[in-house]
C-alpha cells in the first residue's frame, strides 16, 4: 500500500457487521415460478424485494416481484418504468412494504450485478442482494444474500464488493402451512383439521418412542451416553408441571365436560335447524 | 389421442362445447402463499384479491393472484381501484403469468362468509366467466395449524333463482332448493412446479418438529370456541328475528283469508236476493278491495344464508371440541406415563 504523508486509511463502508436478512417462503416460491416463466432468450430473471427493516439490522424480506430485463453480453437495460409501477400497485396494498432490495437467479454475483445494484442503491440505501440458485448448479440450491459495501481509501473510492450477509431461512410461514403440502409437485386434497391433528399425534408419540429406545439402550450399555441429550431429556421431563392426580383428573375431566357442553349444545342447534326446516315447508303447504 | 384424427380448428369451433361441471380447485403453492400473506398481514381486516389462472377442462388452476387495496367508499378510490386492477394484470402479463381471471378470494373470520355480498360478488364474476370460483382463507384457523382454505362456488339452481329473484316458498319448493344448495364447495388440489419442489425439500428444517405442530397439540381452544359461540348466538338471534318476519306474514296472509271468505260469503248472499229480486249478479270478485291485494312474501334468502352460517358455525365447534378430546386424552396419557 502507497503510504503518503498523511494518515490514509484503507475501509470498509458501510460496516455490514449487524445486518441479517429473513426471507419469507412466498419470495422464494415468486422466484422460482418467475423463472419457469421467464422468456424464451433469458437466462435468469431479476426483480425486486419489498420488505421492510427493523432496528436491530433484521431485514425481513416480504414479497418481490419481477422486472424485465434484457442483458447483452456486457450491458443490463432494466425495465425501470416496469419497475416503478409496480412499486406503486404493490403499496398501494401494502404501503408499510418498501424496496430493500432486488434478486437475481444464478449461483453468487456475476459481473452486472454492481451494475443494477447501483440502480437500486439510488432506490434505497444499502439495498440486499439475494441470489437464488435455480439451475441447481453444483447439487444444493443455494440461496445467498450480499450487502455492497465499497472499498475505499481515504476519500477516494477503489471498488465495490459484494458481501456476504446471513440468511435466516427458517421459513416458519411455510411451516405453519405444512411442508407436506408445498414440497411435493401434486398434493390430492388440503389435509382437514383431523387429519392434520392425528399426522401431529403420530409425530408426536414417534419422538416419544425415539427418546424411550435411546433411554433404553443407554441405561442398556449399548450406546454411549451424551449428556448434553442427558439433559435435555430431564429437561423435558422437567418441564411438565406437578399436579396431584386428583387436580389433574378435575382438570381433564372440567376440559371435557366444557367440550361435551358445546357439542351438546350445537347438536340442538343443528335439530333445530332441520326442524325449522320441515316446519317452514308444511306452512307452505297450508 | 395421439391416433385421433386431427381436427381443424374450424371443426373444433363448431363442434358445440360441453361445460363439464368444475370438479377441482387446482391451486399452485405460491398462491395459497401470497393469499395467506395478503389474508393474515390484514387480519382482522377482511380483504380481497383476485384469482388468475386458466380453466382446463374440469379442472380449474390458480397459478397466481394479486391483492386489492382496501377498499373504501369513495367513488374516485373506486376508479383508483379499477386502474389498479388493470394495471397489475397488464404488469402480470409482462412477466409471462397467466392473465385469465378465474375468480377472487376473500379472507373471512370465523367463517362468518355467508353473506349477500358474498352472492352478488359471484353473481357479477358469473357474467364475465363462465367458471370462476371463490376461494376463502380463514386467518384465524392457521393459529391452530389448520390451513383454513375452502373453495366455494354457488350451485347452478340457486343462480337461476336469483337471477329471476325468486325466494317465495313455492319456487323454492318447485326447484327443491334447501339452504344446503346454495354453496357448493370445490375440494382444492394443490400443485407446486419441480422446482419449487426441489427447493422446498431442500430448505425443509431437520428438526424433528415443525411450527405447525406445535400450533396442532396447543391445548388452549378456549378464546376460538368462545368467538365462534358468541357468533354462534348472534346468528340465533338472527334467525329468530327471521322467523317471527315470517309468522308475522303467514299471520297477515290467514287473516286476509278469512276477511276475502268473509267478503265472498256477503257477495253471494247479496246475489241470491238480486238473483230472487230478478236483477243481474254482481261479480264475485272486486280488484279495488284492498283485501285482495296480495301480500308481498318476505324473501327466504336471509334466513337460507343465517340457517348456513349457522350450520357452519355448529360444524368448527363440532371440529375444534373434537381436536380438544384428542388432545386431552393424549395429556392424560402423557401425564400417567
Amino acid at each position: 500500500m502507497a503510504t503518503t504523508g498523511k494518515q490514509t486509511v484503507l475501509q470498509f463502508t458501510p460496516s455490514t457487521a449487524s445486518l441479517t436478512a429473513r426471507v419469507h417462503p412466498l419470495v422464494i416460491f415468486n422466484i422460482c415460478d418467475c423463472y419457469v416463466r421467464r422468456p424464451d432468450q433469458a437466462d435468469r430473471v431479476i426483480g425486486t424485494l419489498l420488505g421492510s427493516l427493523s432496528p436491530d439490522g433484521i431485514v425481513e424480506i416480504k414479497n418481490s416481484y419481477a422486472v424485465p430485463h434484457s442483458e447483452s453480453s456486457d450491458q443490463v437495460a432494466l425495465d425501470i418504468d416496469y419497475h416503478h409501477n409496480m412499486l406503486l400497485s404493490h403499496q398501494k396494498v401494502n404501503p408499510k412494504e418498501v424496496i430493500v432490495g432486488w434478486y437475481s437467479t444464478g449461483f453468487g454475483v456475476s459481473g452486472g450485478s454492481a451494475l443494477i445494484h447501483d440502480f437500486y442503491s439510488r432506490e434505497v440505501p444499502n439495498p440486499i442482494h439475494l441470489t437464488v440458485d435455480t439451475g441447481f448448479g453444483n447439487g444444493v440450491g443455494t440461496i445467498k444474500a450480499f450487502v455492497s459495501v465499497s472499498l475505499s481509501l481515504g476519500d477516494q473510492q477503489l471498488a465495490a464488493q459484494f458481501q456476504e450477509i446471513p440468511l435466516d431461512l427458517r421459513l416458519i410461514e411455510a411451516e405453519r402451512v405444512g411442508f407436506d403440502i408445498l414440497k411435493k409437485t401434486a398434493v390430492d386434497k388440503v389435509p382437514t383439521d383431523l387429519e392434520g391433528m392425528e399426522a401431529s399425534m403420530e409425530h408426536l408419540l414417534a419422538l416419544i418412542d425415539d427418546v424411550y429406545k435411546y433411554v433404553d439402550s443407554v441405561v442398556e450399555g449399548q450406546v454411549a451416553p451424551d449428556n448434553s441429550i442427558g439433559r435435555f431429556i430431564s429437561e423435558t421431563i422437567a418441564s411438565l408441571p406437578k399436579i396431584p392426580p386428583s387436580a389433574f383428573d378435575k382438570l381433564v375431566n372440567d376440559g371435557l365436560q366444557d367440550q361435551l357442553l358445546l357439542l351438546y349444545l350445537s347438536s340442538i342447534i343443528r335439530t333445530q335447524l332441520s326442524l325449522a326446516e320441515k316446519l317452514n315447508t308444511v306452512a307452505q303447504i297450508l | 389421442m395421439a391416433n385421433a384424427l386431427p381436427r381443424s380448428f374450424l371443426q373444433v369451433a363448431t363442434t358445440e362445447e360441453v361445460a363439464s361441471p368444475l370438479r377441482v380447485v387446482q391451486m399452485e403453492g405460491l398462491a395459497i402463499l401470497k393469499i395467506i400473506k395478503h389474508c393474515k398481514e390484514f387480519s382482522p381486516a377482511l380483504v380481497t384479491g383476485q384469482l388468475l389462472g386458466l380453466d382446463v377442462g374440469s379442472v380449474l388452476e390458480v397459478t397466481n393472484c394479486f391483492p386489492f387495496p382496501v377498499r373504501e367508499d369513495d367513488e374516485e378510490i373506486e376508479a383508483d381501484g379499477a386502474n389498479y386492477q388493470l394495471e397489475m394484470m397488464r404488469c402480470l402479463r409482462e412477466v409471462n403469468v397467466d392473465n385469465n381471471t378465474v375468480g377472487w378470494y376473500q379472507s373471512t373470520l370465523l367463517g362468518s362468509y355467508q353473506t349477500v355480498e358474498l352472492i352478488e360478488t359471484f353473481m357479477n364474476y358469473q357474467e364475465n366467466i363462465r367458471r370462476c370460483v371463490c376461494i376463502i382463507y380463514d386467518p384465524s384457523r392457521s393459529n391452530q395449524g389448520v390451513l383454513g382454505l375452502k373453495a366455494l362456488k354457488l350451485s347452478d339452481s340457486f343462480m337461476d333463482l336469483y337471477r329471476n329473484n325468486n325466494f317465495t316458498g313455492e319456487k323454492l319448493r318447485e326447484k327443491n332448493l334447501s339452504w344446503v344448495d346454495i354453496f357448493e364447495e370445490i375440494p382444492i388440489k394443490v400443485s407446486n412446479s419441480a422446482l419449487i419442489s426441489a427447493f422446498m425439500t431442500e430448505l425443509e428444517a431437520d428438526a424433528p418438529v415443525t411450527q405447525c405442530d406445535y400450533d396442532r397439540l396447543q391445548l388452549s381452544t378456549s378464546p376460538f370456541l368462545e368467538r365462534n359461540m358468541e357468533f354462534l348466538i348472534e346468528c340465533m338471534d338472527d334467525l329468530s328475528m327471521e322467523q317471527q318476519k315470517f309468522q308475522f306474514y303467514y299471520r297477515n296472509l290467514s287473516r286476509q283469508q278469512v276477511q276475502q271468505q268473509a267478503w265472498l260469503q256477503k257477495r253471494r248472499a247479496e246475489n241470491m236476493t238480486r238473483k230472487a229480486a230478478g236483477e243481474e249478479p254482481l261479480p264475485e270478485e272486486d280488484p279495488t278491495n284492498p283485501i285482495f291485494k296480495p301480500l308481498p312474501e318476505p324473501s327466504r334468502l336471509d334466513s337460507f344464508l343465517i340457517t348456513n352460517q349457522i350450520s357452519n358455525y355448529c360444524n368448527q365447534i363440532n371440529g375444534v371440541a373434537g381436536q380438544s378430546f384428542s388432545r386431552l386424552y393424549l395429556l392424560k396419557a402423557l401425564h400417567e406415563n
